[in-house]
């Protein structure tokens, strides 16, 4: 069985499974199954397709049919939610700076990204550009983007979690393009923000804003939205138009230690992650537009994902504990790029 | 007057002498009501915002951006209820003094957007004023866009302040005593003096409590606006996005700081308009 819930029901079913909980303590080592999965937006199909294929496996392993629930949101909202006592099981988010902020509560082991294969990765996606069809504006690549004219959708940086990988692809770009100049890369970063009409929180908010507001030339965001948004359009109304250049996004999987051992369902749960990375997993993983490790599923899906030059956030940007305060923390390069000295009345921080 | 004077002259006692008993009891029961529901989450944000110090509070609210989203806030605020102050009196005069068909359910529209979830609100304006919108597609040819821009930030606040307008005015309005108009009208007094000089002064203190509350209210939305707002930082972004914003990068004192700088300068601001009206109510010796 499979629920998809809003982040209100989840929170109502925290509460729910409170009163429950105080309920009946002694219940805590028996093993339950049923799974809270807090996730970020773009993955609300990839999850509704995994929980069918996941919950048939488990059914005919154990004979009993898990129950699991899924919470999407924006992915720093969905940690925060966690941090605050959201009873997820596991936590699928956009980057890894998110769960290592859940992390630093106690919530999961601070090695949590060692603890599966390709750091706790099962599937990885980039950035690419969704267009319209014709592709009117001629847009090819991350250059094309800041012509005068041209009209950006992507989500803001400061609140979605795609957008942080948006950044760190264009910022790689223009660094390559005019020879490593950091000052050139910002002015191209002022461009390309001074194109988005409109800063929407989340990827999902923005996928909507260009599909159904028509409002943009060019989508820039995760490139399982992007083929989403065609497969859902139909053909002939939208485009990929891939850059010479992109991210190797890695949205990382962890179980909640903590919770999981309060419901009882470290099993379920260490399954659940684990079976993302069997044949069967990766093959839902490439069918919805995600990039599977698994080399089966990857020469399946190839026709899908044009082999692009990526870049990582561990390589090229020294890790998000490098990279979040460097670009987006306060008087970041990202709030340079909105024309923000970062000065304050104190003087900068 | 005097009324006033009796009784700011009078002494504090825990038996006040009054139609209805229990005054100890219900005194006692609204202070631990109102440390509960009001100073308890105020406290908790000043508490959490503490830890940043003065320096440390200072440096957060006077960044550039936390400025610059203020004075979004402020003006969009000020300008829907500036215009809702005007067309919430119209809509308020019409309500009370007129009998026309449908006027019950017009009377039961007003209370809509108390009602209506606020996401729902934002989802259907933007549709509504977006460049393809039925609306926007409208304005579009004029050269005019609303979504996403400022304008949209003042069209959902308008939306959602109506009621808080109308609803402080309307039964002002139905206890105005039409007689009082009628002899002025006798006495020879044009219509605009009648209303400038008999109506107006009557309604104006509540038209104030209407316009503070209206204020407040759009201030405080996050709902509605950020779907019509184009959330571009110190241009069309509200400051309780950009609280949500520092939440959202787990920055706790950060947030808390910002939403104790809103608190404060909304705080002021009520305190002028109440001010304000209790003047406009002392000068027409209400």
């Amino acid at each position: 069985m499979s629920i998809t819930l809003s982040r209100r029901q989840a929170l109502a079913l925290t509460a729910a499974g409170a009163a429950a909980l105080s309920g009946t303590t002694a219940k805590a080592d028996a093993t339950s199954e049923t799974l809270l999965n807090v996730s970020f937006d773009p993955t609300a199909q990839l999850y509704a397709d995994y929980d069918t294929v996941f919950s048939a496996y488990w059914a005919k392993k154990t004979g009993v049919t898990p129950t699991l629930h899924f919470s999407h949101g924006g992915s720093g909202a969905q940690a925060r939610a966690v941090i605050e006592g959201l009873p997820a099981d596991v936590v699928t988010l956009a980057l890894a700076y998110d769960i290592d902020a859940i992390a630093k509560t106690g919530l999961l082991a601070p090695n949590w990204q060692s603890r599966l294969p390709n750091n706790s990765t099962p599937y990885t996606s980039t950035i690419v550009f969704l267009v319209r069809a014709g592709n009117p504006k001629g847009i090819k690549d991350w250059g094309d983007l800041i012509k005068p004219g041209v009209q950006i959708v992507a989500p803001n940086p400061k609140t979605s979690g795609g957008a942080r990988w948006n950044v760190l692809a264009a910022w790689a770009w223009a660094l390559k393009a005019n020879n490593g100049s950091q000052d050139a890369a910002l002015a191209y970063l002022k461009a390309f923000f001074a194109n988005v009409p409109v800063l929407d929180a989340g990827a999902h908010g923005s996928t909507l804003t260009f599909t159904q507001r028509g409002i943009g030339d060019v989508l820039v965001g995760w490139e399982s939205d992007a083929y989403l948004s065609i497969k859902q359009a139909g053909a002939g109304k939208y485009e990929v138009v891939v850059p010479s250049l992109s991210i190797l996004a890695e949205p990382p999987v962890a179980v909640v230690d903590k919770n999981v051992a309060v419901h009882g369902t470290t099993e379920l749960a260490t399954a659940y992650l684990e079976y993302l990375y069997s044949p069967e997993g990766q093959d839902v993983i490439g069918r919805n537009f995600y990039r599977p490790h698994d080399p089966v599923a990857a020469a399946k899906y190839a026709h899908q994902f044009p082999a692009i030059p990526l870049v990582t956030v561990d390589k090229d940007f020294g890790g998000w504990e490098k990279a979040q305060p460097e670009f987006f923390g306060f008087g970041g390069l990202l709030d340079q790029a909105f024309g923000q000295s970062g000065a304050s009345f104190f003087g900068a921080s | 007057m005097s009324a006033s004077v009796a009784r700011a002259g009078r002494r504090f006692t825990w038996r006040q002498p009054s139609i209805l008993p229990g005054f100890a009891p219900s005194l006692t029961l609204t202070l631990v009501w109102l440390v509960f529901i009001v100073l308890a989450p105020l406290g908790v944000m000043l508490w959490f915002t503490a830890g940043l110090g003065w320096r440390g509070f200072f440096e957060v609210i006077t960044r550039q951006r936390v400025l610059g989203d203020l004075r979004v806030s402020l003006t969009t605020a000020f300008l829907a209820s500036f215009v809702n102050a005007g067309f919430g009196l119209l809509v308020a005069w019409v309500l009370a003094r007129y009998e026309f068909p449908g006027r019950r359910l017009a009377d039961a529209l007003v209370d809509l957007p108390f009602a209506l979830p606020t996401a729902v609100a934002g989802i259907a304006l933007s549709t509504l004023y977006a460049p393809d919108g039925w609306i926007g597609s409208l304005l579009a040819p004029l050269g005019i866009q609303i979504a996403f821009q400022p304008a949209g930030i003042v069209v959902a606040m308008m939306f959602i302040s109506l009621p808080f307008i109308v609803r402080t005015v309307q039964p002002v309005i139905e206890d105005l005593e039409v007689e009082t108009e009628e002899a002025a009208r006798l006495m020879g007094a044009s219509a605009l003096q009648i209303f400038m000089r008999i109506s107006l002064p009557a309604i104006l203190p509540s038209l104030l409590t209407g316009f503070a509350l209206a204020f407040a209210r759009c201030l405080g939305e996050y709902g509605s606006i950020i779907f019509i707002a184009g959330n571009k930082p110190m241009i069309s972004e509200i400051v309780p996005l950009l609280i949500v914003a520092q939440l959202d990068q787990f920055d706790y004192q950060g947030a808390t700081a910002i939403g104790t700088l809103m608190l404060a300068v909304s705080f002021v601001l009520l305190l002028t308009i109440n001010l304000l009206q209790a003047w406009v109510r002392r000068r027409h010796g209400g």
